[in-house]
């Protein structure tokens, strides 16, 4: 059976979708993600889509859920590389995924999560030294 | 009777067609409506001669009543050129139905000359006027249809000219919108810009609505849009350039801009944009006097 490949690296997992999705595959990719996330104790997901031409309600609707349960595992969502068209199309179908962050490419992913991850580490350092 | 007379017309133009040719052209090179600045005179020899051997053909063979049957389809066609290069010559409307209209005269004067009879002359008189007529109209419509295919080409350069994306800064684009915001220069505007930041890679860009007339629910969901998608591609959009009386619109439409930084300039999103980054301008004489004076020279700016 095809698997989408998670990627670990450091503190952060890498997904990229390159095939077509369809139900099966996101329920096994949701059950896959949740599972690597609590095992690798990860705190970011880089979700890479810049291979697909098309985007539709179905994973626009995925990309949500994965963002809400990663978060549910503290761990934060980054949707990266989304080609314009495909931006366009999920704004005209009035989808546009506003609980997940994004990012040009998977650089710019990555530098947002280990940024954020910096921030919440210092915001701790912060309120440790203060109380 | 009428019917038999009328089919002279044809035989006679081609018996003498060299004849109606030099009237015809003596008679457009004097008329001031040739526009010899536009055209010169072999070219408007060519166009006549054609049109003259297409006119005798399909009048021999499909009459005269109706130049829209199939027969004088190569009529129109050489009308339909010789329209669409006089409308790109600058050509006015009425010059360019002078033409047609002007070969009444020679085939006329030819008509009164051979035929004696004065029902039949008559009748022949009338059927070459309606012929004419209508050629002269068909070609009104095509002159209209020309230039129209001019104005929708230059929409389409305006809609194009009118949505530069600009780069401000290394990672800052800028997106001077001028005119009103439809839906289908919302398409091209998103699709520039989002190729835009494709190819730059930029976080940030900042929508400046200082040349937008009006804003109102439509206009704002058009810039919503378009915020969503470049965010859906990574970048942060400012919107800026917003009038006092804009703003004032907008809360009175209740449009809901708060999930959007709204600045008054284009300074003060670029302002933004350069904090965002990190980035700070300081004077360039690095004395210690300088520094204060950074923040009171971008003052300035921020009041226009």
């Amino acid at each position: 059976m095809e698997r989408i490949p998670i990627l670990k690296m450091g503190e952060v997992l890498l997904v990229s979708i390159q095939v077509d999705m369809h139900d099966r595959l996101a329920m096994q990719l949701q059950d896959d993600l949740t599972e690597r996330i609590t095992a690798a104790r990860a705190r970011g997901v880089l979700i890479d889509i810049s291979a697909l031409d098309v985007v539709d309600s179905f994973i626009g609707r995925m990309l949500g859920n994965i963002a809400a349960m990663s978060r549910v595992l503290d761990a934060q969502t980054v949707v990266v590389g989304m080609r314009p068209a495909v931006a366009i199309t999920l704004v005209e179908l009035g989808l546009s995924l506003d609980g997940v962050r994004t990012a040009l490419n998977v650089e710019r992913g990555m530098e947002l999560l280990t940024h954020n991850a910096e921030a919440i580490v210092s915001g701790r350092k912060h309120d440790a030294g203060f109380h | 009777m009428p019917r038999m007379s009328a089919m002279r017309l044809p035989d006679l133009i081609r018996t003498h067609e060299p004849r109606i040719l030099s009237e015809w052209m003596a008679l457009q090179l004097q008329s001031t409506s040739t526009r010899r600045d536009l055209m010169n005179d072999e070219d408007l020899r060519k166009q006549s001669k054609d049109f003259l051997a297409a006119f005798a053909l399909a009048a021999e063979s499909g009459g005269l009543e109706d130049v829209r049957a199939s027969s004088w389809a190569p009529v129109r066609e050489l009308l339909t050129r010789v329209y669409q290069i006089r409308a790109r010559q600058g050509f006015t409307p009425s010059e360019t139905a002078t033409f047609v209209l002007s070969l009444k005269q020679p085939l006329f004067a030819l008509l009164r000359e051979e035929v004696s009879d004065p029902e039949a002359l008559a009748s022949e008189t009338w059927a070459a006027t309606l012929a004419l007529d209508s050629l002269a109209l068909f070609t009104m419509e095509t002159y209209q249809r020309a230039r129209e295919e001019v104005i929708a080409r230059q929409q389409q350069e305006m809609l194009e000219l009118s949505t530069p994306v600009v780069t401000l800064w290394d990672g800052v684009l800028a997106l001077p919108l001028i005119g009103t915001l439809d839906s289908a220069r919302t398409q091209v505007v998103m699709e520039s810009l989002l190729q835009r930041i494709v190819e730059t890679g930029s976080s940030i860009a900042i929508l400046d609505i200082t040349g937008v007339p009006t804003v109102d629910t439509l206009v704002a969901q058009h810039l919503l849009k378009t915020v969503a998608a470049a965010r859906l591609m990574g970048a942060d959009c400012i919107i800026s350039g917003i009038r006092p009386q804009i703003a004032q619109t907008i809360v009175h439409l209740g449009v809901d801009l708060n999930s959007v930084v709204t600045k008054a300039t284009l300074s003060g999103a670029f302002d933004v944009a350069l904090k965002r980054l990190n980035l700070t301008v300081t004077r360039k004489s690095g004395n210690e006097a300088a520094q204060p004076t950074a923040p009171a020279n971008a003052q300035p700016a921020r009041e226009r």
